[in-house]
């Protein structure tokens, strides 16, 4: 619904005949609101800002976890190096897989499901304490619960494969599998929160919008396509570019799933970073890993929201 | 200027003094938090216990008995205030570890793998011991075997002090094995010698067991056995080159993958947990592992195995194992209060490690390890010669117990034990990434 000229013109009017303050109201005014914000700006400037800046420092430099190395200059070495590793690529390689696994089910089942329970059903609050409790629990809950169901030979899938005479698959340790395994899992434990999303969005679509699109003579499937999924594109843009950021920093649940495993097909490249930097002791080499990850989420972000932006401009 | 004007003025100021109101109880909270924990903060000298940290990575079985010798020491020194951080085995533990030292407030004692032990001295990460202070709470280096002290010491100076060995072992159900008949008149395991008869006696126990014959844990520590009875080294002595024979190689991975892909007796997985679980409700026959399980296979009722040397496959007794030792992180602000209850602690560990060696482990304490309580510990003791046969990993700064070089060697032999890759492309990968790890420069000789 858009404003008509005349509303804007005169909502304008209106926010010109507020007095601004006076010069030294105001200088005060913005002084302890500045006050306020401080002690939040110092421990940001701390932790986070100041270490961005050490940690591109840090990557110039044969650091190792000592806090020695800091006499050898590599300048772009590191880097040099990162690009010519194998393990960096295919880390990179395996994190981009389960994004691309793993967000189109996260997104799309969280919409069938919201759609599912979005209806006049009895006992509602049952199924979203269902799909939402995974999210609740802690990843390393989450893995062993899938760690049993897992296990080769009489965990609950296999021996249910078993039970109906189909051969058993070695979940975690067969490297076909365990990318998908991981991502079942992370499926399972995560879906609940775009649900909820998707499920607060369909509830502030009006439901005059669907009476009307019935009385046209709509059926239910083209509502869906025409009313609500267009509707909902504001909350799809963000849970598609949040679900991508958190995505290809992946790394507790493969880690403790499969350590990145069988033959590191599952590494992610946190995990990547990780061993580089911390078992293996090279903090600077892992720092140039981690900034090149940066820039990567940065550039795939941005262009993603610029990408939804215009399609949610050219559809609105 | 109209009522408006005037309205909003006051509202304003309004606004402005609920905020200056808001601002001087918040600074005046903030005063009185400062003032109350500063009144709070207690000084070193205050109490009357020592405090002394002590982290180690001993979960499962093993985590159950350091937690009883954690116990004993609580109650027999009331004057010193142990606290005790259990972290999970491998990189979760050793990387904390060296991040805390790194920091320079690391715990007053830890655990180490012997093997790791060189890489973190070389790092700056370790204290040596004090061999007069170690001297006067009881500990001398004639308590312990010479292969063993060597093995704690770097540059001449003593960086671990050993606690145990523990080796690969075979773990077997007794009543399986009977019935397959596998065991001598005086009720013992009959000894197997050779791949053949290995093979052989698997086939007998498959077929009793309807399942498989053995499980394997850790294709890296049976890679490492087996490699070492063929007399076979890996690294040379100063790390720098990689020395590995393929014919030896090959001949160790072949019969590792033969065991599941030919004769079919092993369990097709390296899951740990699954060959534990297998072993444990009694579907299989043999299980290669390290000692520590025993406290929990004997916590599972109705279940009578036995635990023996790994068998001489290739022509030696070589079985690949490791070393915990205790290690002194370096302190920023080292303080000999706590230094010397650490000693304390450490002293009376070694003095009660009777308790460990029930947990499987063989005590590096000689008077424990020779005590008649242990010889008659059964099985534990059934293996005690195996401490002079134990195969380490190869030293280099990448390498050790939960290191690096044990995850890719996990890999790349897993894949050629179950099929993924042929023995000789797995030592062409294993090749290929130790001589990747060679080639980057050791941060240890950064500093």
């Amino acid at each position: 619904m858009s404003l008509s000229q005349q509303q804007v013109a005169q909502a304008r009017e209106q926010a010109q005949r507020v007095p601004r303050m006076k010069g030294t109201l105001r200088w005060r005014n913005e002084l302890v609101g500045f006050g306020f914000v401080l002690p939040f700006l110092i421990a940001y400037a701390l932790f986070l800002l100041w270490p961005v800046l050490l940690g591109l420092r840090m990557s110039l430099y044969n650091w190792n976890l000592a806090g020695g190395g800091t006499s050898a200059f590599l300048g772009l070495g590191n880097y040099q190096e990162l690009f010519a590793d194998a393990n960096f690529w295919s880390a990179l390689w395996h994190t981009i897989l389960f994004t691309v696994l793993s967000t189109p089910f996260l997104v799309i089942l969280a919409l069938a499901l919201a759609l599912l329970i979005n209806r006049t059903i009895p006992a509602k609050w049952l199924f979203r304490l269902a799909f939402f409790a995974p999210f609740v629990l802690p990843v390393t809950v989450v893995v062993l619960i899938w760690q049993w169901l897992f296990t080769p030979g009489f965990g609950l899938i296999n021996s249910t494969l078993t039970a109906i005479g189909l051969p058993t698959v070695n979940w975690l340790t067969d490297p076909h599998v365990a990318m998908i395994s991981v991502v079942v899992v992370t499926i399972w434990w995560t879906v609940g929160v775009n649900f909820l999303l998707y499920l607060a969005g369909l509830q502030q679509i009006p439901q005059d919008m669907y009476e009307a699109a019935a009385i046209d003579g709509a059926g239910a499937w083209s509502q869906i396509l025409r009313i609500t999924i267009p509707l909902l594109g504001r909350i799809t843009t963000l849970i598609v570019i949040l679900q991508v950021i958190a995505s290809l920093q992946v790394f507790s649940q493969i880690y403790l799933l499969t350590t990145g495993g069988p033959d590191f097909v599952t590494r992610p490249v946190i995990q990547y970073i990780y061993e580089t930097g911390f078992s293996s002791y090279r903090v600077g080499f892992a720092s140039a890993a981690s900034y090149v990850l940066f820039v990567l989420i940065l550039v795939v972000t941005a262009g993603q929201f610029t990408l939804l932006q215009r399609q949610q401009r050219r559809g609105a | 200027m109209d009522c408006e004007d005037i309205l909003c003025r006051t509202s304003l100021e309004q606004r402005i003094s609920r905020r200056k109101f808001l601002c001087n109880t918040a600074l005046i909270a903030a005063g009185g938090l400062a003032a109350a924990s500063c009144a709070a903060y207690p000084t070193s000298g205050a109490t009357s216990t020592v405090p002394i940290t002590y982290w180690n990575l001993f979960g499962g079985g093993d985590g159950v008995r350091m937690i009883q010798m954690q116990n004993d020491f609580v109650r027999s020194h009331p004057d010193i205030k142990l606290n005790a951080v259990t972290l999970a085995w491998g990189a979760p533990y050793y990387t904390k570890l060296a991040m805390s030292a790194s920091g320079g407030r690391p715990p007053d004692v830890g655990i180490s793998h012997i093997t790791r032990m060189p890489a973190y001295a070389e790092l700056g990460f370790l204290e040596p011991f004090d061999l007069d202070m170690l001297a006067k709470a009881g500990i001398t280096p004639d308590n312990f075997l010479p292969e063993v002290w060597q093995r704690g010491q770097y540059k001449g100076k003593l960086y671990a002090l050993p606690l145990d060995t523990h080796p690969f072992v075979t773990y077997y159900n007794i009543d399986i094995c009977k019935k397959a008949g596998l065991l001598g008149p005086d009720g013992d395991l009959k000894l197997i010698q050779g791949p053949t008869a290995l093979i052989d006696a698997l086939k007998q126990v498959k077929q009793v067991t309807r399942n498989w014959g053995l499980a394997n844990i850790g294709p890296w520590r049976l890679f490492s056995g087996l490699y070492g009875q063929l007399g076979g080294k890996i690294l040379s002595p100063d790390a720098k080159e990689l020395v590995l024979d393929n014919t030896k190689a090959e001949q160790a991975l072949s019969f590792m993958a033969d065991l599941i892909l030919k004769s079919k007796v092993a369990f097709p997985s390296t899951d740990y947990a699954a060959a534990i679980a297998l072993f444990a409700s009694q579907k299989i026959g043999f299980l290669w592992n390290g000692e520590w399980e025993v406290t929990t296979f004997q916590a599972v009722p109705n279940f009578h195995f036995n635990m023996v040397p790994f068998p001489n496959i290739f022509g030696g007794n070589q079985t690949e194992g490791d070393s915990h030792s205790f290690i002194l992180p370096r302190q920023t602000y080292p303080d000999p209060v706590r230094r010397a209850a650490t000693f304390t602690f450490m002293s009376f560990m070694l003095k009660d490690s009777f308790t460990w060696a029930q947990g499987g482990h063989i005590p590096a304490y000689v008077p424990v390890a020779t005590s008649d309580a242990y010889k008659k510990l059964k099985p534990q003791s059934n293996y005690a010669g195996a401490a002079k046969d134990v195969v380490v990993d190869p030293p280099a700064w990448f390498s050790g117990s939960g290191s690096d070089f044990e995850t890719l060697a996990d890999a790349v032999f897993g894949a050629v034990v179950l099929g993924q890759l042929t023995p000789a492309k797995g030592i062409q990968q294993f090749r290929a990434r130790v001589q990747r790890m060679l080639d980057t420069p050791s941060p240890t000789s950064a500093t």
